[in-house]
């Protein structure tokens, strides 16, 4: 049974790690909205280390606001979005975005 | 010896006269090609791995281009079932069209419409629907497109030759399982056309999102 729903705010988890992980750095600490569940996959973090990546976790497509991630660096207007795969280990529920716009 | 690809003539060297350029290649495979080609004999010997059917697996990927996706999108332009069943059940709708995906990451469809534009960028590597499309042009695998597309998606798509002005923008980071394909528009003026015609206007661009389908020529 998946944790979250589409809709949920989601915190990404801040964990910098050398090891292989899926979870691209600038989204690490940031609090998206679960946009979609993509199904169940192996664990990619286990898998590329010839284990069987089992047990399986959910996969989620994550919307950020673009203006929230980037700041001034966004040069899109308000309502465009990033969309991001990410697994459900690096997901924690999140009540509302930061008043900094989603940094931790 | 100067740098060359083992891809045909994609050579750094120069061609003085060694008349057996090729034997030369065959004899300097890479680390990791020996290390495939001697697990692969492995396990055909073993039985676990059948050598025609690996062949035929390669040939079929080789075999791939935008051509393939080009049917898919035009199909799903002139069937509205189709279309459904391709945002449904991606694999089962390509699957239709003779286009397995044997062994090969699972795909979704972002429809494009006259509210929201996609556009896909995998930022961790070159994840990419290769299994439909082929081989991925060798920009989406910079670091330049990679690290752009994220942050600045309409300059991006701008320098592309694509404003897509007021429509909004969803960029879609290929990290993980899913490969994605955008469905672009239908362009306007092509009502008449029939689906093998509307094939030639699907371009490559246009289901990665950095540009549209084209017009037809009037």
């Amino acid at each position: 049974m998946a944790r979250f729903q589409p809709g949920d705010l989601v915190r990404v988890g801040d964990a910098q790690m050398d090891a292989h992980h899926r979870t691209p750095a600038y989204i690490k600490g940031r609090v998206g909205r679960v946009h979609a569940l993509s199904g169940q996959y192996p664990n990619p973090e286990t898998l590329a280390y010839g284990a069987d990546g089992e047990p399986e976790r959910d996969l989620y497509l994550v919307e950020f606001d673009m203006r929230g991630l980037w700041g001034e660096r966004a040069t899109g207007p308000s309502g465009d979005r990033l969309l991001v795969d990410v697994y459900e280990h690096w997901l924690e529920p999140a009540d509302a975005p930061g008043s900094d716009g989603g940094r931790a | 010896m100067s740098t060359h690809t083992h891809q045909g003539h994609d050579h750094g060297h120069d061609h003085d006269g060694h008349e057996h350029e090729g034997m030369l290649e065959d004899v300097e495979l890479s680390e990791r090609a020996r290390r495939v080609l001697a697990m692969e004999e492995l396990l055909a010997e073993k039985g676990v791995v059948d050598r025609t059917e690996v062949q035929r697996l390669i040939d079929f990927q080789e075999a791939r281009s935008p051509v393939d996706g080009a049917r898919v999108v035009a199909r799903a332009w002139t069937d509205p079932d189709y279309k459904g069943r391709l945002l449904s059940d991606p694999e089962g709708a390509l699957l239709e069209l003779g286009y397995p995906l044997v062994g090969s990451a699972k795909l979704a469809v972002l429809e494009n419409t006259d509210a929201v534009h996609h556009l896909v960028v995998c930022t961790l590597c070159s994840c990419y629907p290769t299994s439909l499309l082929g081989l991925p042009p060798d920009w989406y695998k910079s670091f330049a497109y990679r690290s752009r597309a994220v942050v600045d998606p309409r300059g991006v798509m701008r320098e592309f030759g694509l404003d897509v002005g007021d429509t909004e923008v969803r960029v879609v980071d290929s990290t993980a399982d899913l490969r994605y394909l955008v469905l672009p528009q239908r362009p306007a003026g092509t009502e008449g056309m029939t689906e093998e015609e509307l094939v030639a206007l699907v371009t490559r661009d246009s289901m990665i999102g950095v540009g549209v389908a084209l017009a037809p020529v009037a």
